[in-house]
């Protein structure tokens, strides 16, 4: 394995919330493989983090959880989106995207609009 | 909106605390199990796969402790916990706590009960519109009284004149003479004009107001009730509109009822309020006075601009009716002025004397607290060492000074609510009736903050002074020994909070001193007759049956012998007013023989029966006392006081000289005896000049009774009313009292005792804490010195120099806090000068006597430390250190 880079401050909420989106309720394991596996195997998460950040998700109500069985019949608690998470996924999306693209205008080769 | 849920969720996280340990238990298993189970596909041995799940996770401890912090507040969590290690330090130590707390307690509800008054007199607005635009409209009599009473004509032109009162009303306290089915009873009451409610902007809750008109003579006579009186004597019943009360003969009208929160002070506690019905033969004189004003401002006009108009109308009547107006001035002062105006230094007095209590006992909390901390400074040095930063050390002083504040406030307000109701019940019925907004005080939300500022204040002091010790060195607390400058930097400190806590009590002892002396001088006056066993009453007899003057005489004669002729009663007399009442009631009057060019010489005037002085206890000086038989057939007699003797008849002798009123032509009156002064008005105003006649030749349906008794007066009472009832059961009676308790509910006597009393009070408890600090200061000095002691006796010092040494240490304190206490007396004094009577506030005997006091008190809080340092033993000293 290479350099890993670690996950950017504020950045781990969207990539949870992004998750639940795409895979519909999974358990905080899950959700860690797959952002590392999202990311190609390029981020470093500590998987400590991760639970402290469900649970401010789950107190600001952009998620919910509940226990369930998990694919190997074990026992687990499975999270997933709330309206308002869903609300939250597109505003912090248009917000990124927003932002890449301006940092994009800076990291672009000068001279070209001179 | 996300946030508050989110921390709306935290705090409630605060109370699910297990509940959520179980679940991140469960769930953090469940994660580990998955991925060891996926370690173990991936090759991994049992070992390895486990080492490897922990790894990724961050150590499994570390991850909770990172979603516990996530689940609840945690500061909220600290605060809790230093709260609840506070409270078990405090419990540790039950002296410091019982102490600081009762201290703490002490000084919040006298100064809460005290700002409770001062809040309901001078603070709260009085109930009616706009408060500050009404004014006080009165008559002025040079060198007599600036709120003096207007003529209802001259009320009339003022009324019409004026150009900066959008209205100016009148009005006069009265007293109602009710015929009811129990008999004749008298209530109390006033008169106004049509618009007085509507001037105040007071407006019924039943009924009407007065139509303008209605106070024109020939309009239908009409009543407005009190919310008082609607409810007890009509028991709050809203058929009480239409109803009728005879009065004094006449039928009147109940057409309103007034709102439960309306009071006038000026006519005390009023029951029934009519209309002025001007038709009495005063209001058609204009040398008779007896109504007040009030005005509304018209926008935009000042004080100023009314009294200039009103003074300006008042100097065009004199000129235009010279006889009746003569020096007649006019004055006008806010009606709030008017009415708390009396009350006010009182009051003042009183929270100052509070506020300094409190700040005395917060000065010695904090002095306690610092005491507490220097020999908390291993504990301290100890928790810092062991990570605990200087913030979250302050936090737990914090904690612990919240504890204190938090009882001694709860306990403080508890008993400042029983102090206000017991001071509200010790005021007397009389006086409180004169100071309606004394009535139903509690502890309302101004005075709730007020108590909550107090409460912050304290909280940053009891923080702030035991951290000023968590100074850098605190680490060093933990070296063997060490004392370093800490003991010196607390004796510095400590001192100057004692220096302070002494020089506050000096200020407190020299005003209860100053005031008590007053009480003493005022108590000593004399008020010119014997006030044990005399028993004084109101009477009013109906005017309408007693219309002629030989009706009236006949009425006295017999209800005199009668009374006379009850056991126990020495004498019986009857007079137009009673002594310490006032000075109102005055007359005209200029001396026959001499030149008169119009002056008025304003007196007051007591109509007496022959009885009268003997049955005071009076002395005549000179001259003789009236006949019984001098009456409207005889020659005109009048008697006078010493005063007026002096005034007007400097190098003569009055007696034989003849007086007349105004009249032309002049009735003259002969003087026949001077009689020495007897105090008419408040104990503590200066003798007037004043007439005495015989009642026998003015006579009123309407007259007060004097009774000397032989048993104490009220045991006589009862015989006395049934006597009065057997004359003519129409004869109302009030104001039954006896002249000793007349004098002690005075408001010049009851001010002055009440506040002297609270006053001594406060000094007395801030003498107590300031000694206590004293005591505390001193013998931690000998604490901190036992090994200096122990040096010295073994050198040789002899324990008389140990006495020595240690006294002069509190000498200096006192001395100092003395001093300082008494230069801030010279300033304090100044706010007591209006309370004060026949002392001068730089008054010799008091500041010497409370220099003793506090010398003497000073003396025996050093001596215990001392004789603990001069009983030092120097072996063990140097031993122990």
């Amino acid at each position: 394995m290479g350099e890993k880079t670690d996950v950017w401050q504020g950045t781990l909420a969207l990539m949870i919330l992004k998750t639940l989106e795409t895979l519909g309720p999974l358990h905080g394991y899950g959700i860690a493989r797959r952002i590392e596996q999202t990311s190609g195997n390029l981020l470093s998460l500590n998987y400590g983090t991760l639970y402290p950040a469900l649970l401010k998700l789950e107190q600001e109500g952009a998620i919910r959880s509940e226990w369930g069985m998990s694919e190997n019949n074990r026992r687990a608690k499975f999270y997933q989106l709330t309206r308002a998470g869903r609300k939250q996924i597109a505003r912090e999306t248009r917000d990124w995207q927003q932002a890449t693209a301006i940092l994009a205008r800076f990291l672009a080769p000068s001279g070209e609009n001179a | 909106m996300k946030h508050l849920r989110a921390w709306t969720m935290r705090l409630a996280g605060l109370f699910t605390s297990s509940r959520r340990e179980r679940e991140m238990n469960a769930e953090f298993d469940a994660h580990l199990a998955m991925q060891i189970a996926d370690n173990r596909r991936a090759g991994m041995s049992q070992e390895e796969a486990m080492r490897e799940a922990l790894l990724k996770l961050g150590g499994l401890e570390p991850a909770k402790e990172l979603y516990r912090y996530q689940g609840t507040a945690p500061w909220i969590e600290h605060a809790l916990r230093d709260w609840l290690f506070g409270l078990r330090q405090l419990r540790k130590n039950p002296g410091f706590a019982f102490t600081a707390i009762a201290m703490l307690a002490l000084g919040i509800a006298a100064s809460i009960s005290i700002s409770a008054f001062v809040d309901a007199a001078l603070i709260k607005p009085l109930p009616y519109r706009k408060p500050d635009r009404l004014l006080g409209v009165f008559e002025s009599i040079p060198d007599f009284r600036e709120a003096s009473t207007l003529s209802y004509l001259d009320y009339l032109d003022w009324k019409r004149l004026n150009t900066v009162f959008s209205s100016l009303e009148a009005y006069e306290g009265a007293r109602f003479m009710l015929q009811t089915r129990e008999g004749a009873q008298t209530a109390r009451g006033a008169r106004v004009s049509a618009g007085f409610f509507r001037t105040l902007g007071v407006a019924p809750i039943l009924g009407r107001d007065f139509q303008p008109g209605e106070d024109l003579p020939g309009a239908g006579h009409t009543i407005m009730l009190s919310y008082p009186a609607w409810q007890r004597r009509y028991g709050g019943n809203r058929d009480v509109l239409g109803k009728k009360i005879i009065e004094r003969g006449e039928p009147k009208v109940i057409v309103g009822v007034l709102p439960r929160d309306f009071h006038f002070a000026p006519v005390g506690a009023a029951e029934f309020w009519s209309t002025l019905q001007a038709s009495g033969s005063c209001e058609s004189s204009r040398s008779c006075h007896d109504l007040y004003g009030i005005g509304r401002l018209k926008e935009g006009v000042s004080i100023k601009d009314a009294l200039a108009n009103v003074k300006a109308i008042a100097r065009q009547l004199e000129k235009q009716y010279p006889g009746s107006n003569r020096d007649q001035g006019a004055n006008v002062m806010p009606l709030s002025e008017y009415i708390v105006g009396s009350i006010r230094p009182v009051l003042l007095v009183l929270l100052t004397g509070a506020g300094l209590l409190l700040a005395i006992a917060g000065v010695n909390i904090a002095s306690l607290l610092l005491v507490r901390s220097e020999s908390r400074k291993r504990e301290m040095a100890v928790r810092n060492a062991l990570g605990a930063g200087r913030l979250r050390l302050i936090s737990q002083f914090a904690a612990e000074g919240f504890t204190v504040v938090l009882f001694g406030g709860v306990l403080g307000l508890v008993v400042a609510y029983g102090a206000i109701q017991l001071l509200t019940k010790l005021i007397s019925a009389d006086w409180l009736a004169h100071m309606p907004f004394f009535q139903n005080l509690g502890l309302n939300p101004r005075v709730l903050g007020l108590a909550a500022v107090i409460s912050v204040l304290a909280l940053i002091l009891f923080t702030a002074a035991p951290a000023i010790r968590l100074t850098p060195e605190i680490q060093g607390g933990l070296a063997e020994g060490a004392r370093g400058s800490a003991g010196n930097v607390w004796r510095r400190v400590g001192s100057r909070l004692v220096v302070f806590e002494l020089a506050i009590a000096t200020v407190l002892l020299v005003g209860a001193g100053l005031l008590g002396k007053s009480m003493y001088h005022l108590l000593q006056v004399d008020p010119g007759l014997q006030p044990d066993h005399l028993l004084t009453l109101e009477l009013g007899a109906p005017a309408k049956r007693y219309a002629k003057d030989a009706q009236i005489l006949a009425l006295e004669r017999e209800l005199l012998e009668r009374v006379k002729a009850l056991p126990g009663v020495k004498s019986a007399a009857v007079s137009s007013d009673l002594p310490l009442e006032g000075w109102g009631d005055t007359t005209w009057f200029r001396i026959l023989g001499r030149p008169w060019h119009g002056e008025h010489n304003d007196t007051p005037e007591r109509d007496v029966s022959a009885g009268y002085f003997r049955t005071l206890g009076a002395t005549l000086v000179r001259g003789r006392y009236f006949e019984e038989d001098e009456d409207i057939s005889k020659p005109r007699v009048a008697i006078v006081n010493e005063a007026l003797a002096k005034h007007y008849f400097p190098q003569e002798d009055p007696i034989g000289k003849q007086i007349s009123g105004l009249s032309t032509p002049p009735v003259p009156v002969e003087i026949v005896g001077i009689v020495k002064d007897i105090k008419e008005g408040p104990l503590d105003t200066e003798n007037r000049p004043v007439l005495y006649f015989p009642f026998n030749q003015n006579l009123s349906p309407y007259f007060n009774l004097v009774v000397r008794t032989s048993p104490a007066e009220h045991s006589l009472l009862p015989d006395l009313l049934a006597a009065i009832r057997e004359q003519d059961p129409n004869i109302a009676t009030t104001g039954q009292i006896s002249m000793a308790d007349k004098i002690s509910a005075s408001e010049s006597v009851s001010l002055r005792r009440s506040s002297a009393w609270l006053v001594g009070g406060f000094a007395a408890l801030a003498l107590v804490l300031a000694i206590v600090g004293l005591y505390g200061v001193v013998a931690y000095s000998v604490n901190r010195r036992t090994r200096e002691i122990g040096i010295r006796m073994a050198l040789g010092a002899e324990r008389g120099t140990v006495y020595g040494l240690i006294l002069r240490e509190a000498g200096w304190l006192a001395a100092f806090g003395l001093a300082a206490g008494l230069f801030c007396s010279i300033g304090a004094a100044g706010l007591l000068r209006s309370m004060l009577f026949r002392v001068r506030a730089w008054d010799g005997m008091t500041l010497a006597a409370v220099a003793f006091v506090l010398g003497a008190a000073a003396i025996l809080a050093s001596f215990f430390p001392a004789r603990r340092a001069a009983s030092v033993d120097p072996v063990e000293a140097l031993r122990t250190e």
